[in-house]
C-alpha cells in the first residue's frame, strides 16, 4: 500500500518591534543576560501588562500580506502552565478570537494568526540552572498553517515564502539561529486516497528550514514503516535531534497539557477600527512574487536578475532607484548583483551616484575596466564618479599637444561660432569646448581644454 | 488632644498653617501604635526612623501634605516589604511604587507602615494572615473584620490617620463596618491597579479607610484617575469630591433592595440601618423599594471568578526570582515544596477551587456559566438605578464575630460578605460609614452607588454623617 504525509506547521516569529509586548523593555539580541528586564516582564507582584500596538499593527500587517481575514474585535487570554521560563507561570496569548483567519502561502492555506509574549530562555549548568528573562516578553506571532503539505519540500516552501514575505513587510528578520522564527510541525500518514487524517505526531526543535525538511523526512520514514509493520501511531510530542538526525517521544498524550485558556481580565479586548485598518492595508508592500513580475515588465531584466534583486527588500528598493534613473537598467542591475550585493551592508554608494557610473561608462567616457576602478573608489570614499573620473585624470585627455590639434579641428569646423565669440558672445566658447570634448569622445579635459580654446580665440 | 487623634483634613490644616509639624503628627502616630498595637495587633510592618525622615522631607504644600498615611501589605511602596501576610513573600521588598502609592507621595503623604490582612486578601476576618491575627479595636477578642482588617483596626483605634485597603468582594467595607469606619470601595477603573497585588484582576479595587467621609472624598480624589500602566483604569477627569460633599440629599432617591433584609439578620443590626434610613428621611432624601432578583447567587458566581483569576494570579509565586524558595528534588518538586510552604490553606483552597472551575470539561459548566450569571448581577444594577439615585443596605449581616468563631468552617466566613460581593461583580462603587452599635459592636452602612458615581455615595454618606454623631465614637483601649 502507498501512503502519503500530512502536515501542517506552526510558526512563532519574533515581531521587530523596538519593544516588548507588554511593558517598555527594548528588544535586543546578544545583550549580558537579565539586563532588559523590568517588573512587568519579570512577573513581579502588582503589575499590570499594557499592550504594544506597533506589534498589533505588525501582526495585521503581516495578515494582509497573507489574504487573511482581520478580526475587528479580538481578545486576549491566559495560558496558564508551570515552566521557570514563564516570569507569570502564565502566558498572555489569543485563545479563541486571534487577530487573523484564514489566509494563504502560495497553495497552503492558513489557519490563523494570533499573538502572544515570548518566553524566557533557561541555560542548564553543571550543578544549577539559570533563566535569562532578556527575551520574556517579545512579541511573537504564531501563524497556523491547515494541514495542506503532503511533503518535506512542501513543507520547504511554504517556509521559504513566508518568511519571504514576512522580511519583505519589515515585520520581521526571521533569523532562525537567533531564534526570531521557531518552527513545530504536526505530522500524520495515511494510505493514499484515505480522507480521514491519521493520528499526527508533534515534531519540535528543529531549529533550521532544512532541519525541518530533514525532521519531516525521517518522521514521515519512521511512521510508514510503523504502520507497515502493523503498529499503531499514538498522538505525541517527539524532539528533533539534528546532531543524530532522528526524533524521539518528548511526552504522551496522556502528558499533555491543559493550559486552562481564560480571558485575561489585565487587558481591555482589541478593536480595530476601520480607519486604523485601512492606514495599516496602505502600508502593505508590494509582494516579492508581483514584485519579481514587475522588474521582468518593467526594466526587461531576465527572470534570473529579478529573483536576487528581490529577495532582500532593501537592496529591490535601491535598484529601483538607481534605475530610475538611468537608460540601462540592466546594467544596473548586473553592477548591484556582482559588485554591491555581497556587501550591501556597509554600501556607501547613493543609487544615483551608480545611475552616474553606469552613464559615463554607457557614454564612453570610461571603459568598462575603468569603470570597475571607479567603482571601488566610490564605495571607500563615496565620491561621485565624475569626482573620481577627474580626479585621478582617468580616460581624459590632459596632453596639451594632442588637445591643441582638437581645438584647431573644432575652431576650423565651426568659423560661425569663432565669429561669434569675436563679435562679443562669451558663451560661444561653451559650444566650442563642447566641440572639443566631443571629437576627443568625451576624454578630454574639459578645464585643459576651455584654456587652449581662449588663448587661441583671444590670440 | 492628642494629634493623632484628628482627622486628615483636621491634620493636613494644622501643618499648613505651621500650628503644627509632620514630624510631631508622626512621632503622635509613632507613640500611639507603640502605646495600643500590642493589642490591635494592625500593623505587619513599621519603621520609625524612616516615616520621621519621610516626615523632615514631606512638602507643606499638596493635599495630604506632611500626614501619615498606613497602607496594607498587599500594595507594592518601593523599598519596604510587601509580604501580602504570606510566608511565600517573606524577604521580598517592593522595587516600585504602586500607582496609588506614587499619587500619596506626590500629595505629599508620609508612608508610615504596613498593615495586616487575610492572606492574599482571601478572607473575612483577617486570621488568614501567616504574621498573627488583628483584633477589634472595640472587643479584643474579636476580628476586625478582612481582609483589609489591618487598615481598618489601625484606623479606628486610631493608629493610622487614614489607610489604604483594597476590596475585591468587600474587603474594605465589610472591615469598615465591624471596626466602625468609613471604607470606600471605588468604581472598578478609578483607581490604577498598577502595584497592587492582584488577587482577582476583574473585581480588585483600591480604596482608603477614613475618620470620616471627607477624608475618604479627599484620599479618592488623590489616588484616583487614569493610569497608562493600567489597561483598565479609565480615562475620566476626577471631580473634586470634597466640593460634592456640600449639595444634600434634598430629593436623593434611596433604593432598598428587598433581597438584602433577609431573615437571619441580626435584629439591632437590622434597627440601626432603619434608623439611618429615617435619618435621610427627615433630610429630604426619598426611599423607594427596589429589587436586585440576582442576589442570592452572588456569592457563588463570586467564588468561581475569583479564585479562577486568582489560581492564575498566584502562579507567579514559584519560588524562582523572589520570595520563599523550598529547594526540592528538580524544578517541579520545587515548585510544590515552595507553594507548599508559602501558601496558607484558604489560600490553597481557592487555588485548587479556581483551577479546577477552569480545567477542561468544567470551564463551560462553572467560569463561564458564572461570568453569565454576573452579567445578569450587573444589570439588575443597571435596572435599579433607573428608580432610585443610590442603594442602601446593611454592610454585613451581624456585626464582629468572636477570633475563631467561624475559621473552621469557610463557607460560613464567605457569608459574611453576601452584602458587599455584588458591588465588586457589577463593578460599581460603594462606601460603609457607621451607623451606631449593636450588641455594643459598631453598625456599618453600605451605600451604593453607579458606576462613576462616588460624588453621589459621598454626598449622601456626608449628609448622614453630619446629621449623626456615630463616626466620632472611639474604642477604649
Ligand atoms: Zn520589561
Amino acid at each position: 500500500m502507498e501512503y502519503e504525509a500530512v502536515i501542517g506547521l506552526e510558526v512563532h516569529v519574533q515581531l521587530k518591534t523596538h519593544s516588548k509586548m507588554f511593558c517598555g523593555c527594548a528588544t535586543a539580541f546578544g545583550a549580558e543576560p537579565n539586563t532588559l528586564v523590568c517588573p512587568v516582564c519579570l512577573g513581579y507582584p502588582g503589575v499590570l501588562p499594557v499592550m504594544n500596538a506597533e506589534a498589533v499593527r505588525k501582526t495585521i500587517l503581516s495578515g494582509l500580506m497573507l489574504g487573511c481575514e482581520i478580526a475587528r474585535f479580538s481578545k486576549w487570554d491566559r495560558k496558564n502552565y508551570f515552566y521557570p521560563d514563564m516570569p507569570k507561570n502564565y502566558q498572555i496569548s489569543q485563545y479563541d478570537l486571534p487577530l487573523c483567519k484564514g489566509g494563504r502561502v502560495g497553495k497552503f492555506g492558513i489557519t490563523r494568526i494570533h499573538l502572544e509574549e515570548d518566553v524566557a530562555k533557561s541555560f542548564h549548568f553543571a550543578e544549577t540552572s539559570g533563566v535569562d528573562f532578556n527575551r520574556a516578553g517579545t512579541p511573537l506571532m504564531e501563524i497556523v498553517s491547515e494541514p495542506d503539505m503532503r511533503s518535506p519540500e512542501d513543507a520547504f516552501a511554504y517556509l521559504t515564502a513566508l518568511k519571504e514575505v514576512l522580511i519583505g513587510g519589515g515585520v520581521s528578520d526571521c533569523d532562525m539561529e537567533k531564534g526570531q522564527l521557531r518552527c513545530d510541525a504536526n505530522v500524520s500518514v495515511r494510505p493514499v486516497g484515505e480522507k480521514k487524517f491519521g493520528e499526527k505526531v508533534e515534531i519540535k526543535n528543529m531549529n533550521s528550514i532544512s532541519g525541518v525538511r530533514r525532521a519531516l523526512a525521517y518522521e514521515i520514514q519512521r511512521q510508514i514503516a510503523a504502520v507497515k509493520r502493523g503498529e499503531t501511531i499514538v498522538q505525541e510530542t517527539r524532539r528533533w535531534d539534528d546532531d543524530t538526525s532522528v526524533t524521539s517521544v518528548m511526552r504522551t498524550k496522556e502528558h499533555a497539557h491543559d493550559y486552562r485558556y481564560f480571558p485575561e481580565p489585565d487587558l481591555m479586548p482589541v478593536e480595530v477600527s476601520a480607519a486604523w485598518l485601512a492606514e495599516i492595508r496602505r502600508a502593505v508592500p508590494e509582494l516579492p512574487e508581483a514584485k519579481r513580475r514587475r522588474f521582468v515588465a518593467h526594466y526587461g531584466l531576465p527572470e534570473y536578475d529579478a529573483e536576487v534583486l528581490v529577495a532582500d527588500a532593501s537592496v529591490a528598493a535601491y535598484y529601483e532607484q538607481a534605475a530610475a534613473g538611468s537608460k540601462n537598467p540592466k546594467a544596473i542591475s548586473n553592477w548591484v548583483m556582482t559588485e554591491l550585493l555581497a556587501k550591501f551592508a556597509e554600501n556607501t554608494i547613493a543609487p544615483a551616484q551608480l545611475a552616474e557610473l553606469v552613464a559615463a561608462i554607457d557614454a564612453g567616457q570610461i571603459s568598462g575596466k575603468q569603470g570597475k576602478e571607479v567603482f571601488a573608489e566610490m564605495f571607500a570614499t563615496g565620491k561621485n564618479a565624475a569626482v573620481i573620473i577627474q580626479e585621478k585624470g582617468l580616460a581624459q585627455l590632459s596632453d596639451a599637444g594632442a588637445l591643441e590639434g582638437l581645438v584647431d579641428q573644432a575652431l576650423a569646423a565651426n568659423p560661425k561660432s569663432v565669429a561669434d565669440f569675436k563679435a562679443g558672445n562669451a558663451a560661444a566658447i561653451n559650444f566650442l569646448k563642447g566641440q572639443v570634448i566631443k571629437l576627443s569622445k568625451g576624454k578630454a579635459n574639459p578645464q585643459l581644454a576651455g584654456e587652449i580654446l581662449a588663448r587661441k580665440l583671444q590670440g | 488632644m492628642s494629634l493623632h487623634t484628628l482627622t486628615v483634613c483636621q491634620l493636613r490644616d494644622k501643618i499648613r498653617t505651621g500650628e503644627v509639624s509632620s514630624r510631631e503628627a508622626t512621632q503622635s502616630l509613632l507613640d500611639r501604635i507603640a502605646t495600643v498595637d500590642g493589642k490591635v495587633k494592625a500593623y505587619n510592618w513599621l519603621n520609625d526612623d524612616d516615616a520621621l525622615a519621610q516626615a523632615d522631607a514631606a512638602k507643606k504644600d499638596g493635599a495630604l501634605a506632611g500626614v501619615p498615611v498606613a497602607i496594607k501589605d498587599v500594595l507594592n511602596v518601593e523599598g519596604q516589604p510587601c509580604t501580602c501576610a504570606s510566608k511565600i513573600l517573606q524577604g521580598y521588598i517592593a522595587p516600585y511604587d504602586a500607582t496609588a502609592v506614587r499619587k500619596l507621595r506626590e500629595a505629599g503623604a508620609i508612608l508610615v507602615g504596613r498593615t495586616n490582612m487575610d492572606e492574599f486578601a482571601m478572607g473575612s476576618s483577617t486570621e488568614n494572615s501567616s504574621w498573627g491575627t488583628t483584633r477589634n479595636p472595640w472587643d479584643l477578642t474579636r476580628i476586625p473584620g478582612g481582609s483589609s482588617g489591618g487598615s481598618a483596626a489601625a484606623v479606628a483605634a486610631d493608629e493610622a490617620f487614614a489607610a489604604l485597603g483594597s476590596d475585591t468582594g468587600g474587603s474594605i467595607r465589610q472591615p469598615a463596618a465591624l471596626c466602625g469606619c468609613v471604607g470606600l470601595k471605588p468604581t472598578y477603573g478609578r483607581v490604577s491597579r498598577y502595584g497592587l497585588v492582584a488577587f482577582a484582576s476583574s473585581l480588585d479595587q483600591i480604596g482608603p479607610f477614613t475618620k470620616d467621609v471627607r477624608d475618604a472624598a479627599l484620599l479618592l480624589g488623590v489616588i484616583s484617575g487614569h493610569d497608562p500602566m493600567d489597561s483598565t483604569s479609565v480615562p475620566r477627569a476626577v471631580p473634586d469630591y470634597v466640593a460634592a460633599l456640600e449639595r444634600g440629599v434634598k430629593g436623593l432617591r434611596i433604593g432598598l433592595p428587598k433581597e438584602y433584609f433577609i431573615p437571619g439578620m441580626d435584629r439591632e443590626v437590622e434597627a440601626a440601618v432603619r434608623t439611618a434610613i429615617r435619618q435621610w428621611e427627615s433630610l429630604g432624601a426619598e426611599v423607594v423599594e427596589i429589587s436586585l432578583p440576582h442576589t442570592d447567587y452572588a456569592v457563588a458566581v463570586y467564588y468561581l471568578i475569583a479564585t479562577a483569576e486568582a489560581s492564575a494570579n498566584l502562579a507567579r509565586f514559584d519560588g524562582v526570582r523572589y520570595g520563599l524558595r523550598v529547594k526540592g528534588d528538580d524544578v517541579i518538586d520545587t515548585y510544590g515544596k515552595t507553594r507548599g510552604a508559602g501558601f496558607g490553606s484558604e489560600v490553597k483552597r481557592r487555588i485548587i477551587l479556581g483551577t479546577y472551575a477552569l480545567s477542561a470539561g468544567y470551564y463551560d459548566a462553572y467560569y463561564l456559566r458564572a461570568q453569565k450569571v454576573r452579567t445578569l448581577i450587573r444589570r439588575d444594577f443597571e435596572k435599579a438605578f433607573a428608580k432610585c439615585d443610590v442603594i442602601v443596605t446593611p454592610t454585613t449581616p451581624e456585626v464582629a464575630f468572636k477570633a475563631g468563631e467561624k475559621s473552621g468552617d469557610p463557607l460560613k466566613m464567605y457569608l459574611s460578605d453576601i452584602f458587599t460581593i455584588s458591588v465588586n461583580l457589577a463593578g460599581i462603587c460603594g462606601v460603609s460609614v457607621p451607623c451606631g452599635f449593636a450588641h455594643k459592636l459598631p453598625v456599618g452602612l453600605q451605600i451604593i452607588g453607579k458606576a462613576f458615581d462616588e460624588e453621589t455615595v459621598l454626598r449622601t454618606a456626608h449628609a448622614y454623617e453630619q446629621a449623626t454623631a456615630w463616626h466620632k465614637e472611639r474604642p477604649v483601649l
